[in-house]
């Protein structure tokens, strides 16, 4: 309770000190425009449509890469922690990969697929896929051998060692490569959206490169503020749960 | 060999002309030189000596769990080839899995049990928390329990499957004193009433003494076995009783003289 208060005072505080800096005059409000004028702004979106049609296209497409980039990620991450011909293919491969910012993928997939929607696709499933190899990988080298030989002893081996033994002990690190995925992807999709201009769906990427095109700092603003409190709620409701449960079942510390 | 079609009834285990070398980029470990060692149904046999006389590696080689480089083990007469659910091993650190609950636990061995239904397994599951005084604690999960309580559900879940060998690796050597005899008392109690047949390690001879009909003796490089002490002590035995000291002293004193001999060698 009282962790939240200090918390909604700072929050108030900033608040107070942006409106205080722009009522000031000191700045042009074309480019510090007053917090209350990024609410009017954000209403008058949310009444029209704007937003929320934006909102569906950026999730859409987040989602549609989101899911391609961890079903070949989650897979491959867990394959090279047991493989060692993997891990100095796949996972050399995906450590040099995971390097290049996601925009850097913008260039190539504009060349390759033009103005479309495979273009966003693409940089999105490049800009997780490689995150979540290392994060499971990683993750999944550090289950303790122990456990593997243990199973072994009392019968359990081949398949259903993987399936009753080797998942489960990497469930923390699945669940922690899915989060580096989602935070990898989020920013790899914005970058797409700005960069890539088409006529298929205005998404919160295209809002925000517009709101610059057009000058009008409110919705650069506003838009910027959405797209983080859809990153707060995606964590909230998509890795709570999973996280929740892992406390029960692990304890603390082993949480992704 | 002249005895080779002999019934092997009795000898449960048999390791013959064991050798193990561990080879590192650095240097070549001699971890297990020649070792012979037979155990009979329902004995207790401890291996005992220093880290690095290759105890470990050598109830890993009667699991199956490694290999060895020259010699075999026999399990009721067979070779053994791998591991196998009627050697279960007791490691150190529990082991146990924290995915599960206490009572999945303990049921992970015996569902891999064929010839018994479903509710035989649970009964029989439930039968071995309740010997390791856990029946309470059935739906506890790994972390919410302390050292000793995890070595006991270690010790349910190896139970329950009814091995015909139990393979101890340190059991005990994680936990504090008072935990450490309570569970040498509740041990020897279930060892007797089952007249199990187990190979426990250990670096602890007070211990050994107390748990064992037969101590081994091994020393260091070449990991091998130096000696053997029959301990024939009424049970159940008390760890801290001066029989028992007597007896350890013997032992410790045989480790210790192998110890001096290498050094003025």
């Amino acid at each position: 309770m009282r962790r939240a208060l200090v918390a909604g005072l700072f929050f108030a505080a900033l608040i107070l000190v942006w409106h205080v800096a722009a009522a000031s005059g000191r700045w042009s409000p074309v480019l510090l425009p007053t917090p209350w004028s990024v609410v009017e702004y954000l209403w008058g979106a949310a009444r029209d449509g704007t937003l929320l049609e934006a909102s569906e296209v950026t999730l859409q497409r987040l989602l549609v890469g989101y899911a391609i980039g961890l079903a070949i990620g989650l897979p491959l991450g867990l394959l090279a922690s047991r493989f060692d011909f993997l891990e100095d293919t796949i996972g050399t491969l995906a450590l040099g990969l995971q390097t290049l910012p996601s925009v850097c993928w913008v260039p190539l997939a504009l060349l390759w697929f033009g103005q479309t929607e495979h273009a966003m696709l693409f940089v999105v499933i490049m800009g997780t896929v490689w995150s979540v190899v290392i994060a499971t990988d990683s993750g999944a080298r550090s289950i303790p051998p122990i456990y593997a030989r243990a199973a072994r002893t009392m019968g359990s081996e081949g398949l259903d060692q993987w399936m009753s033994v080797i998942l489960p002990a990497s469930l923390p690190f699945l669940v922690s490569g899915m989060k580096q995925g989602w935070a990898f992807a989020w920013r790899s999709l914005m970058a797409a959206e700005i960069y890539v201009t088409i006529l298929t769906g205005f998404g919160l990427g295209h809002l925000l490169h517009y709101g610059r095109e057009l000058n009008d700092m409110d919705q650069v603003i506003g838009i910027m503020l959405v797209i983080v409190v859809i990153g707060l709620l995606a964590d909230k409701i998509l890795f709570s749960p999973w996280e929740r449960f892992l406390h029960r079942r692990w304890g603390t510390g082993l949480r992704g | 060999m002249a005895n080779a079609d002999r019934p092997v009834a009795a000898r449960k285990l048999s390791v013959e002309g064991v050798s193990k070398w561990f080879r590192t980029s650095r240097a070549t470990v001699h971890a297990l030189q020649d070792i012979t060692l037979s155990v009979q149904e329902g004995e207790f046999v401890c291996l005992v000596g220093p880290s690095g006389c290759g105890k470990t590696t050598l109830l890993d080689i009667i699991a199956g769990l490694t290999k060895p480089d020259t010699g075999r083990v026999l399990a009721d007469g067979q070779p053994v080839e791998g591991p196998d659910r009627h050697r279960l091993v007791m490691f150190q650190e529990a082991a146990l899995f924290p995915w599960l609950d206490v009572f999945d636990n303990v049921m992970f061995g015996l569902r891999r049990k064929s010839g018994l239904g479903d509710r035989e397994r649970r009964a029989i599951a439930e039968r071995h928390l309740d010997l390791v005084g856990l029946a309470k604690f059935k739906h506890a999960y790994v972390h919410e329990l302390s050292g000793g309580m995890k070595q006991r559900v270690a010790l349910a879940r190896a139970l329950a499957p009814d091995p015909r060998v139990l393979l101890m690796d340190e059991p005990f050597s994680s936990l504090d004193t008072l935990t450490r005899d309570q569970l040498y008392r509740d041990f020897q109690a279930i060892w007797q009433s089952r007249k199990l047949t187990v190979v426990l390690v250990t670096h602890n001879v007070r211990e050994a003494v107390c748990l064992a009909d037969r101590v081994i003796a091994m020393s260091t490089n070449p990991g091998r076995i130096r000696d053997e002490f029959k301990i024939s002590l009424p049970r159940p035995r008390d760890i801290n009783s001066p029989e028992l000291a007597s007896h350890a002293q013997q032992v410790a004193a045989a480790l210790r003289s192998y110890v001096l001999r290498e050094a003025a060698a």
